[in-house]
């Protein structure tokens, strides 16, 4: 073991840091996104960084790789001063980075995005050749088996990662750092991509994963450091910590890592749906026939994969998607394709949608927080001041009700939508759509890019709802929401439902295998 | 990088720097011409708001520019670019035109109202056909209005050469409307308050119509639900959708409305001003509608200042033109400066004022 102060497992306890950064500082405008920060990670080993968005991680990583030019501060890579300001430099300090939205040419070959940018020569076959060579070596080395001369696009993502991988370790990078790598993938394809990174750092690469999940820092690093508002509040080894500590660490407070959840009652049916299909604009049939159930007074979890079909599961329900098949809503049937097919005629029937992406779609994010806040019900008789005018300082009065209530920081309804964080954005959309109190409650990813402290209070709301006696309809790629939120749980894959679970009867794994679409005993 | 300046900076402030650095590079030209830019700046100043007589071009102008400038602004809340302005002005007074010569009116009290809605239905017309375009079939909005101005143009010749001229007439024109279609001018209105206004201007009563407009458009906009869904649709479509607001009936009202506030144009220059139709009666109004709308930043407020702005560039323009020997082409030149620096260089002056105003602010903490 080294230092207190830089405790690491790594090999070598007596060589230099592989990286050190002391006093990093930068600022954006007013707001400071990294002050005054100091690290070091030891070779050979994985260092976790964790922290709410916002605090700065993604901005020191982008630090590292020469993207923006630190105010002050020094960046040491083996000991020795490196300054770096664009990523060509970073890639000649032995640094890669794997970034959460991959940059490959989709309609390039595998082969053919490694050698992008260090084709070293006129002519490409020579660099190509050495290219499958290495390629070769390196999925021997590392379990990084990719087919060469794949095409980008017909590649799922777990692979698409490995391409990243490869591309930084064909750049013979020693320190990798990936951003929210486990972000898009399953369960099984995590635990692939975690093998290989204990393989790689056994081969003495030294790794920097970044991470909102507190689970994946426990199960893979050796040392961890916490982000809070633009300072680094703390470096531990991961053995002598907790998940709550460090939950703890990245909010300020203690916070309830389990819900505290009353069992669910049941009672009449809302949502029935019947063999629904939707084709897409492509011709691509994305729900093969989907039915399923949910009555008053339980959340049913929808479990799967990103792009199996569960967004167009909640833009069908929710007026956005024309559809065929049957839905009815307390007995009565919806009409999925005429005129009135929209988010109005369903707003009408009771139907609440908390959208998959709240910026996109949620909000608009130009306009005030009171606008926001009727958004979808600027309709309502309630929001009129006469025929022809709508009633202003009505709506936002009600605004500042219902931001003190859903404890929106800061409570101000003259603030436009984009300059709140991402939990106080979505407490402002569940503010709008819960406080309708509808008889079906859609909700899509309620937590994604949601720091941990508004988690648990978007979670509590979504079960008053729940108990209050409404149907709610949960989709979410996070296995951990589903499982504590849901009552049921559905998972699809390709369009289809796999099955069906109660959360206390399944695990993740058995989950994670149904999401890949492998059909197991029903339980 | 939001809030970083008080508001009043961002909506005064910086057109108003523009504006000066447009005018100091002006100032060159004109110097490298051999010309007194002093000089230029006193003539323009006391031929566009020295007397009455040249108020009432400036304001003249200026109201052709107030309702293109709201034509232009409705359009970009929806994020619609209506290049259209000039093709249904054309049309608005086409429909002027009919409904003035359709009856013996009496008196313009009964004429003015029959001209404005002929006027705003003619150029929702000319507008319909693009919006519906654009929200049905996709073909984009900026293409398809610039296409209409010269359909408009073409059908405004058809109209005045086989249709309306006069028999024997050689003159691409009409013949001159009833006298009781004549509007009332400044002059006429404000001696009714006991104002003297020079009796030869052509401002009219169309200028409170344009002030009228500009009212209700803000009220449009900011106050009632379609407004609500122009710009909510204006910033995201997808939320839009997600909202249950339909796009085809937001870029059709939208393109409606923006298409008879062009439309209206028509009002000032062939009822209140010519008092018949000829051809090219917008004299590019409908493009310099944009540079309103745009330095106006899409606010009816802000298109009420700048085409007052651009009506005092017009007349001071046309002054200079008349009395030196500055050429018309400098006018034209002046004017695009100051396009160039209130629209297209807005950054330039945005972000080292922006870096000020932190500096500033810093200090202060």
């Amino acid at each position: 073991m080294a230092g207190a102060e830089a405790p690491a497992a790594g090999r070598h306890p007596d060589a230099a840091p592989a990286i050190e950064l002391r006093g990093i500082s930068k600022a954006f405008g007013t707001v400071q996104a990294n002050r005054d920060i100091s690290l070091r990670v030891m070779p050979g080993t994985i260092h976790g960084i964790v922290g709410e968005n916002g605090a700065g991680k993604s901005t020191l990583m982008s630090i590292l790789y020469g993207f923006y030019k630190a105010d002050a501060g020094e960046i040491l890579v083996g000991g020795r001063r490196v300054t770096i300001p664009d990523s060509q430099a970073a890639i000649r300090a032995g640094i890669g980075m794997v970034f959460q939205h991959f940059k490959l040419v989709e309609p390039f070959t595998v082969l053919e995005n490694v050698i992008l940018g260090v084709e070293e020569g006129r002519l490409l076959k020579p660099a190509l050749a050495r290219a499958r060579d290495t390629l070769q070596r390196l999925a021997r080395d590392y379990e990084l088996n990719v087919d060469p001369d794949a095409r980008i696009e017909d590649l799922g993502v777990g692979m698409r990662q490995r391409v990243e991988l490869l591309k930084a370790l064909y750049r013979q990078a020693d320190i990798l750092i990936l951003d929210e790598p486990t972000g898009v993938l399953t369960p099984t394809e995590a635990d692939h991509l975690f093998r290989i990174l204990k393989n790689l750092k056994s081969e003495g690469k030294t790794i920097i994963l970044i991470t909102h999940k507190l689970r994946e820092i426990m199960a893979i690093t050796d040392t961890v450091s916490v982000m809070r508002r633009g300072e680094m509040t703390a470096t531990l080894e991961t053995a002598r910590t907790s998940p709550e500590q460090l939950a703890e660490l990245m909010v300020g407070r203690k916070v309830l890592l389990r819900l505290d959840k009353k069992p669910a009652t049941p009672d009449q049916t809302i949502l029935e749906i019947e063999n629904l299909r939707v084709t897409d604009d492509d011709g691509v049939e994305r729900l093969k026939g989907v039915s399923l159930s949910v009555r008053a007074g339980e959340i049913l979890g929808i479990a799967g994969v990103a792009g199996n079909g569960q967004s167009q599961l909640l833009e069908v329900l929710g007026g956005i998607t024309p559809a065929t098949g049957n839905v009815r809503v307390k007995g009565a049937e919806i009409d999925l394709t005429g005129r009135h097919s929209d988010g109005r005629s369903r707003r009408a029937r009771g139907i609440a949608h908390v959208p998959e992406d709240r910026q996109r779609e949620g909000l608009i994010m130009d306009f005030f927080a009171w606008e926001n806040l009727v958004f979808g019900y600027h309709h309502d008789p309630a929001c009129q001041r006469n025929r022809a005018l709508m009633d202003n300082a009505a709506i936002r009065a009600r605004a500042a009700e219902q931001m003190a209530r859903f404890d929106v920081r800061p409570p101000d309804p003259d603030l436009a939508a984009r300059n709140f964080s991402g939990g106080n954005q979505q407490k402002i959309v569940l503010a709008r759509e819960i406080e309708r109190n509808p008889d079906l409650l859609l909700v899509g990813q309620p937590t994604r890019g949601v720091d941990i402290g508004a988690i648990e209070f978007i979670h509590q709301r979504i079960l008053d709802l729940r108990d209050a006696g409404s149907a709610v309809l949960l989709v979410s790629v996070e296995l951990e929401e589903i499982l504590s939120l849901s009552d049921r749980i559905a998972v699809m894959f390709d369009g289809r439902l796999m099955g069906e679970r109660r959360p206390d009867q399944t695990d993740e794994t058995e989950l994670g295998l149904m999401m890949t679409g492998m059909r197991t005993e029903v339980a | 990088m939001r809030d970083v300046m008080p508001r009043w900076a961002d909506v005064v402030l910086i057109p108003l720097i523009s504006l000066v650095l447009a005018f100091l590079l002006s100032a060159v030209v004109i110097v490298a011409i051999g010309e007194d830019p002093l000089a230029a700046v006193r003539m323009m100043v006391t031929g566009a708001l020295g007397s009455t007589y040249a108020w009432g071009y400036t304001l003249y102008y200026a109201t052709n520019f107030i309702f293109t400038g709201l034509a232009v602004a409705v359009a970009f809340h929806a994020r619609l670019f209506n290049i259209g302005g000039e093709g249904q002005a054309t049309l608005g007074g086409l429909g002027v035109a009919l409904v003035c010569l359709a009856l013996p009116w009496p008196h313009w009290v009964l004429a003015l109202p029959a001209a404005v809605l002929a006027a705003a239905l003619f150029g929702a017309a000319w507008a319909a056909i693009p919006a519906w375009l654009q929200a049905k079939r996709g073909s984009h909005i900026v293409i398809t209005t610039i296409m209409f101005n010269f359909i408009g143009a073409a059908v405004l010749n058809y109209m005045l050469v086989n249709v309306m001229r006069p028999q024997g007439s050689m003159d691409p024109a009409t013949e001159r409307f009833p006298p009781g279609t004549h509007l009332p001018t400044l002059h006429d209105l404000l001696a009714l308050v006991g104002i003297p206004f020079s009796k030869a201007a052509p401002a009219n009563i169309a200028f409170l119509i344009a002030l009228a407009a500009c009212l209700l458009v803000w009220l449009l906009i900011w106050r009632t639900r379609l407004g609500y869904e122009i710009r909510a649709y204006g910033h995201s479509e997808p939320a839009a959708i997600y909202a249950g607001i339909r796009p085809v009936r937001v870029v059709m009202l939208t393109m409606l409305v923006s298409g008879a506030l062009a439309g209206l144009m028509a009002v000032n220059t062939v009822m209140g001003e010519a008092e018949r139709l000829v051809l090219n009666s917008v004299e590019g109004a409908g493009f310099i509608g944009i540079a309103v709308a745009l330095m106006g930043r899409s606010h009816p407020f802000g298109v009420l200042l700048a085409a007052i702005l651009f009506g005092f560039l017009y007349q001071g323009g046309a002054e200079l033109a008349l009395w030196t020997d500055i050429p018309r082409e400098l006018i034209v030149v002046i004017q695009a400066l100051v396009i160039l620096f209130t629209g297209a260089l807005d950054n330039m002056v945005r972000m080292p004022l922006e870096r000020l105003f932190l500096a500033l602010r810093k200090r202060r903490t």
